[in-house]
């Protein structure tokens, strides 16, 4: 945790990270994404370039994807984050039911170094869940989803088929 | 469960963690430790003349700040020239912090640790350090021109001449029925993995020893190199590459300076220190690569075949020469590619520039001699009047010339000797999958839609796989459980899938009980890195030839617990049986436990091998003379010579001519790395290597302006391919084993950009019929281009400069 400096002042906060209310104090200039990362010990978000182009810092505020890294942990306050790791459900025995996005990309191998996987899985999520899912995916839509985000390792192939595949798991639950 | 997997698309076993957010990068290592952020020089070229701190000592939470007075004993001297040539005549490198001179804009200079990075930034913008302007030399022109000079005592701004020939290129040209000559350029790109660079270091005070951290290609090397520069015995240092979010080149480079000083400060200081590279500092103080300047003169016959061909080429190095010559050595002598070229001369000289370094990006200098070439086997057919694919087929190296000796010298100082290849089968894959011959009708189709249609075609052979060597250390524990670990290291390859696969295959074992570690020096100390394609033939065939030695010996004790001949027994999903009679049999997890003699029965398991357990044969010792306790085995794979590669790509382009858009509409891949691990990693890597090949054909470029500042060192100016730019890819595989190692493998990892840039540029150039010599073409550029085709973007040679 950061000490009171001359430069900054803290703010205590409260958030529900991943579904768990978390209270925390931060600078009011702290990053969102730096909040997440090192003050909740929340990894998963990852930074690739911290000026809001890349997308890999991408979570969600109360559903909305949002990049971390342009946010300020302050405006958090009272919302609800969700990160790559609030993303698969518990099972109830203490495991885990994956999201549809997260099986797509596992069975579509729709990531290699997986440093923006994170990023690609939270924009893919709230696109896909907030589409209508009795409905086939078009290509269209596939391109609006996965074409905000930078990975510098897939080509984006797979990605493009994994969010076709996970609308395709998301339909079929659907029925 | 399955045990015979190789060629298998296996889902990847790293993916469940990666996609929960359970990763582990360097950057998710170590919270609570002390940050470290640096101050970098804004000038392109400067003198130092003073560091003022005054200011930034009353900042609440600094820790330390260092400059380069600070640096001791090894770490006050340059940093290492990695490899060495005797053609790289003046090697210059700089120090971890900036000495007197600060060569390019991003140097660092001082180093701040402070409670969090916030506050260390904070610290840096306190420090006021004084610079002296020197004249600066960007771009090769200025280098060769050598108006001014980037280090003192290199005036002629040359650190090496790069010349290889095979014969005498001059009488051939004089003896050949036509000659060519042209001039062409390429630009400077960069790796830029998503994730940056980062190093966490902790030193344990109580024994003596430094862990780090580091996003690294070459774990085992930088712990050498931090051993050696902070005067520690290696014993006492460990290296560990964690997940690594990409590296594509840049993170084979080391030590980076901040490799060293981050753990020297963690000495210093007694507590942990991390940093973690920003984009900027990434853009600024990392390496980039690509930036070539080529004279080509070709000689050929009547039938376009080629009789002589003479490369002049310069090449960019930056201010710095840490990885030696490497990108012009690969460009020289990869330029070659498919073809029997009967004289070949390349002399290429490696200038300085006030830049970032320039060392491997995926490619390393192959897509510069691609683009050379290639674009050399577009023009004589132009010149002839003869169809492209029909000139590329004429010059092929055929398939009873194997091995093929270039009588080149390769990066790895062996022959360039092909140990095989079909490329008139790529050719004619790459002819069938992407409709060569229905280019006419589609250009038609195209032009009814207003759009100007054109398609080219490149072909390349990339020698992967070099030495001198990789290792592999495989376990069979007690439990059932397979360790498997080698010591290069992954960037998102897939290795430990891929290699789990090698291991489960060779030794008979479900994948589910195999894991894999790369890249730990904790866990296998001896390496050489991840790069040149190499981690799939050096690293696969040593774990190969482990899991053999392993298999080895699981038999030879089985047989002697089951009374049979080991010839007679076969391993499968982990148990040892003898072949047809599946009655007699024996776990191999319980072969493990016999494997080493206990006195002491720590669990149930282990009770099995325990001194009373069982009648022992009293006349020999319990460990047999010339053997050891433990179902284990270490081999290695050293390669005479490197294997090499090959495929063929096509590229259709529709041009729109009024805005000059180029839209990269079919893109075909035809590739041979040999016999196939996992067909589903290897084609993830031609995808992600294509997209590259399409970005620096047409986005990529490092905008430096005439005093040495990156304009464009962001992602949002410099243009990375989105999912929008990267087109589909058609992808037809050719299976060529090599013969040189024990599966055949050839590398995959950098195939798919090589070709990009010179088969895009020859679809370009088919669709308006205007010679392209620059790349990557924006579409002002060929818009300016086809306006007037006479405004070259590739300037004649610098007067007064003898080529």
């Amino acid at each position: 945790m950061t000490e009171p400096t001359t430069v900054s002042t803290e703010r205590a906060i409260t958030v529900t990270v991943n579904g768990v209310p978390r209270e925390t104090t931060v600078p009011v200039r702290r990053l969102l994404s730096d909040a997440l990362r090192h003050d909740l010990q929340l990894t998963g978000t990852h930074v690739g370039c911290e000026h809001g182009v890349c997308g890999a810092c991408t979570v969600l505020v109360d559903g909305t994807p949002v990049r971390s890294c342009l946010v300020l942990a302050v405006q958090v306050d009272g919302k609800a984050v969700t990160t790559v790791e609030g993303l698969a459900r518990d099972d109830g025995r203490g495991g885990e039911v994956l999201h549809p996005v997260q099986e797509a990309f596992r069975e579509c191998h729709a990531l290699q170094c997986g440093f923006c996987t994170p990023g690609f899985l939270m924009t893919m999520a709230a696109g896909l869940e907030a589409r209508d899912r009795s409905t086939d995916i078009t290509e269209d839509e596939v391109d609006e989803i996965v074409g905000g985000n930078l990975c510098r390792c897939t080509g984006y192939a797979n990605i493009k088929k994994a969010c076709r595949h996970a609308a395709g798991l998301m339909k079929e639950a659907a029925e | 469960m399955t045990t015979k997997l190789m060629g298998e698309p296996v889902r990847r076993r790293e993916d469940l963690r990666l996609i929960t957010g359970r990763g582990r990068y360097t950057d998710d290592i170590g919270h609570g430790a002390a940050a470290a952020a640096f101050v970098r020089s804004p000038y392109a070229h400067a003198r130092i003349l003073g560091i003022d701190v005054d200011a930034a000592l009353d900042v609440e939470g600094v820790i330390a700040i260092y400059t380069y007075e600070d640096l001791v004993g090894p770490m006050a001297e340059p940093l290492p020239v990695l490899i060495p040539h005797p053609q790289l005549t003046a090697p210059r490198t700089g120090y971890p912090l900036a000495r007197d001179v600060v060569q390019h804009v991003g140097e660092a200079v001082v180093m701040v640790v402070a409670t969090d990075r916030y506050i260390a930034e904070d610290v840096c913008d306190r420090i006021t350090v004084s610079y002296e302007e020197l004249p600066v030399v960007v771009g090769v022109d200025a280098a060769r021109a050598a108006t001014h000079a980037v280090h003192e005592d290199v005036p002629d701004n040359v650190a090496a001449r790069h010349h290889q020939e095979t014969g005498d290129v001059e009488a051939a040209l004089a003896a050949s029925a036509h000659t060519l000559s042209f001039t062409q350029y390429i630009e400077r790109s960069a790796c830029m993995p998503m994730e940056g660079k980062g190093v966490h270091a902790v030193w344990n005070h109580d024994d003596s020893s430094l862990r780090v951290h580091t996003s690294t290609q070459a774990s085992t090397s930088v712990r050498a190199a931090v051993a050696a520069k902070l005067q520690l015995s290696l014993e006492k240092v460990e290296v560990v590459a964690p997940d690594v979010g990409g590296g594509f080149g840049v993170k084979i480079v080391h030590p980076w300076p901040e490799e060293l000083l981050v753990p020297m400060a963690a000495i210093a200081l007694g507590q942990p220190v991390h940093w973690a590279e920003d984009r900027r500092e990434h853009f600024i103080s990392s390496a980039h690569e690509r930036e070539q300047r080529q004279e080509i003169t070709v000689g050929y016959d009547d039938e376009g075949r080629v009789t002589a061909l003479d490369v002049r080429g310069w090449h960019d190095n930056g201010a710095y020469t840490p990885y030696g010559i490497i990108v012009p050595i690969v460009t020289a002598t990869q330029l070659v590619g498919p073809y029997a070229i009967p004289v070949y001369r390349v002399r290429i000289d490696s200038v300085y520039t006030n830049t970032v370094i320039v060392t491997p990006y995926r490619g390393a200098g192959r897509p510069q001699g691609c683009y050379a070439m290639e674009r050399t086997m577009d023009r004589i057919a132009q010149d002839l009047g003869l169809d492209r694919a029909e000139v590329r087929r004429r010059n092929l190296i055929q398939p009873d010339q194997f091995p093929y000796d270039h009588h080149l010298t390769f990066q790895d100082g062996r022959p360039v000797i092909y140990d095989s290849g079909n490329y008139e089968g790529l050719l004619d894959k790459l002819i069938a999958l992407v409709g060569w011959d229905r280019a006419e009708e589609r250009r038609v189709e195209a032009a009814s839609r207003g759009k100007q249609l054109g398609i080219g075609m490149a072909m390349y052979v990339e020698g992967t796989g070099p030495g001198p060597y990789e290792g592999g250390h495989v376990q069979v524990l007690g439990s059932g459980k397979v360790l498997v670990s080698t010591g290069l290291t992954s960037q998102g390859q897939g290795h430990e899938t891929a290699f789990a696969q090698i291991v489960a295959s060779e030794l008979g074992v479900p994948i589910e009980d195999i894991e894999v570690v790369t890249g730990d020096t904790r866990r296998f100390g001896y390496a050489v890195g991840t790069f040149a394609s190499r981690a799939a033939v050096m690293s696969g065939n040593a774990i190969a030839l482990a899991a053999r030695g392993v298999r080895a010996k699981a038999l030879r004790i089985a047989a002697e617990i089951l009374e049979a001949d080991p010839d007679d027994l076969e391993i499968d999903e982990g148990v040892v049986q003898v072949k047809g009679t599946p009655g007699t049999a024996i776990p191999l997890r319980t072969v493990a436990v016999l494997s080493n003699p206990l006195r002491y029965a720590f669990d149930e398991a282990a009770r099995q091998a325990t001194q009373f357990a069982g009648p022992g044969d009293d006349s020999k010792p319990p460990v047999a003379v010339g053997d050891a306790p433990g179902l284990e085995h270490v081999d290695y794979y050293s390669p005479i010579r490197s294997t090499f590669a090959s495929g063929a790509h096509a590229a259709v382009v529709e041009i729109d001519p009024t805005t000059w858009e180029i839209d990269v509409v079919d893109y075909a891949v035809v590739h041979d790395c040999g016999n196939i691990v996992n067909p589903m990693i290897v084609e993830g890597q031609v995808h992600g290597g294509v997209a590259q090949g399409v970005g620096g054909a047409l986005y990529e470029r490092m905008a430096y302006d005439a005093d040495g500042q990156l304009q464009n060192a962001s992602f949002m100016d410099f243009l990375m391919p989105y999912a929008s730019e990267v087109p589909d890819v058609v992808i037809d595989h050719q299976e060529t084993p090599s013969p040189l190692n024990p599966l055949g493998l050839k590398g995959a990892g950098e195939a798919g950009v090589i070709p990009g840039t010179a088969c895009i540029a020859s679809a370009i150039e088919d669709a308006v019929a205007v010679r392209i010599a620059a790349m990557p073409i924006s579409p002002t550029e060929l818009y300016d281009l086809v306006r007037n085709p006479d405004a070259e973007r590739v300037p004649a040679a610098t007067p007064g400069v003898p080529a």
